[in-house]
């Protein structure tokens, strides 16, 4: 199996990616520069942070029309596993593999901090390492993070439990309070319907590791990796 | 040559905390007399042509397509020869 880290002008957070992969999951990986389209060989793609294209006009919306994006598209319909984090799932976002959009802040200040999140769906490709409503101890770092949806669009993703993360309180006590960014229905990170594109705010990568503070991240990729060798076999 | 000019602005429905700042810090300066402060942001394109109709059908198309996003933006424009 293999991973592939895109790499858009003003990613930031892709070296972090291909680190956590090569020499904490020790798996193989490839960067795969953004005008790149060939994505032979991979099994799952990670959209990393940082301030694509200099988050011009809304964050990811220029990176969207980036030639390696008709080919994630592709990749997804195929059954191809994707990961966006940050940056990553705000291009998601605008390039409508997921559904909603970012909206900055509600307090408008960049946020950079340990946030607490609840696994609100175990049960998908990308989680399958945690326990029902574990809770998961990961920085974010972001000046858009306001998850917004319509009220139709909330309640499909309630629907068909499309809301994987949501932000509590290290107890795991889910609401306002420890909502740092304004978020909808305090949501971190969602799934496509189909199960194989994962948007998620906090920073994963960044918590891959007990000496970095937490480990938590780190569950996501090994997570994927299980379901991948569970494929195969 | 013609001059577009696209006023994009967040929904009514959706919260604009840079709005609700200016208008804090303007009720800070003596200004309390204010309903609401929104704001948006203005995109000025220069066309190469003069055909009005195909103008305003391509700026609609580029609103569309990338300048808002339909979610959480609306969008009017003007267009006028230069």
């Amino acid at each position: 199996m293999k991973f592939g880290v895109v790499v858009f002008p003003g990613s930031n957070c892709d070296q972090d990616c291909f680190y956590v992969i090569k020499d904490v999951l020790k798996k193989p990986v490839r960067y795969i520069w953004h005008q790149d389209i060939d994505l032979d060989g991979l099994d799952c793609v990670i959209l990393p942070g940082g301030f694509s294209y200099g988050d011009y006009l809304r964050t990811g919306a220029i990176a969207r029309f980036s030639p390696l994006m008709k080919s994630i598209a592709g990749f997804t319909r195929k059954g191809g596993s994707v990961i966006g984090i940050c940056n990553g799932f705000q291009i998601l976002l605008e390039a409508g593999l997921l559904p909603g959009v970012m909206l900055r802040n509600r307090g408008l200040h960049f946020i950079c901090r340990y946030v607490y999140i609840k696994t609100e769906n175990n049960d998908t490709r990308f989680t399958g390492f945690y326990n029902a409503g574990q809770i998961l101890k990961i920085p974010i770092a972001h000046n858009e993070g306001n998850y917004y949806i319509d009220a139709s669009g909330l309640k499909e993703l309630r629907d068909n439990n499309q809301i994987v993360f949501r932000y509590c309180s290290d107890s795991g006590e889910v609401s306002e309070r420890f909502n740092p960014n304004g978020a909808l229905d305090n949501i971190a990170g969602i799934i496509n319907k189909k199960g194989n594109i994962l948007g998620m705010m906090p920073h994963p990568e960044r918590s891959s590791e007990k000496g970095l503070g937490s480990e938590d991240g780190y569950f996501i990729f090994k997570s994927v990796v299980n379901f991948l060798e569970k494929k195969r076999a | 040559m013609l001059r577009a000019q696209i006023y994009i602005t967040l929904k009514r429905t959706v919260a604009d905390p840079q709005g609700l700042t200016l208008k804090h810090a303007l009720e800070s300066l003596g200004y309390k007399d204010l309903a609401d402060v929104r704001m948006g942001k203005l995109v000025v394109i220069k066309l190469n042509f003069q055909d009005k109709k195909r103008a305003q059908q391509q700026i609609d198309q580029m609103c569309k397509k990338l300048l808002a996003n339909p979610i959480i933006e609306d969008y009017h424009f003007t267009i006028e020869e230069q």
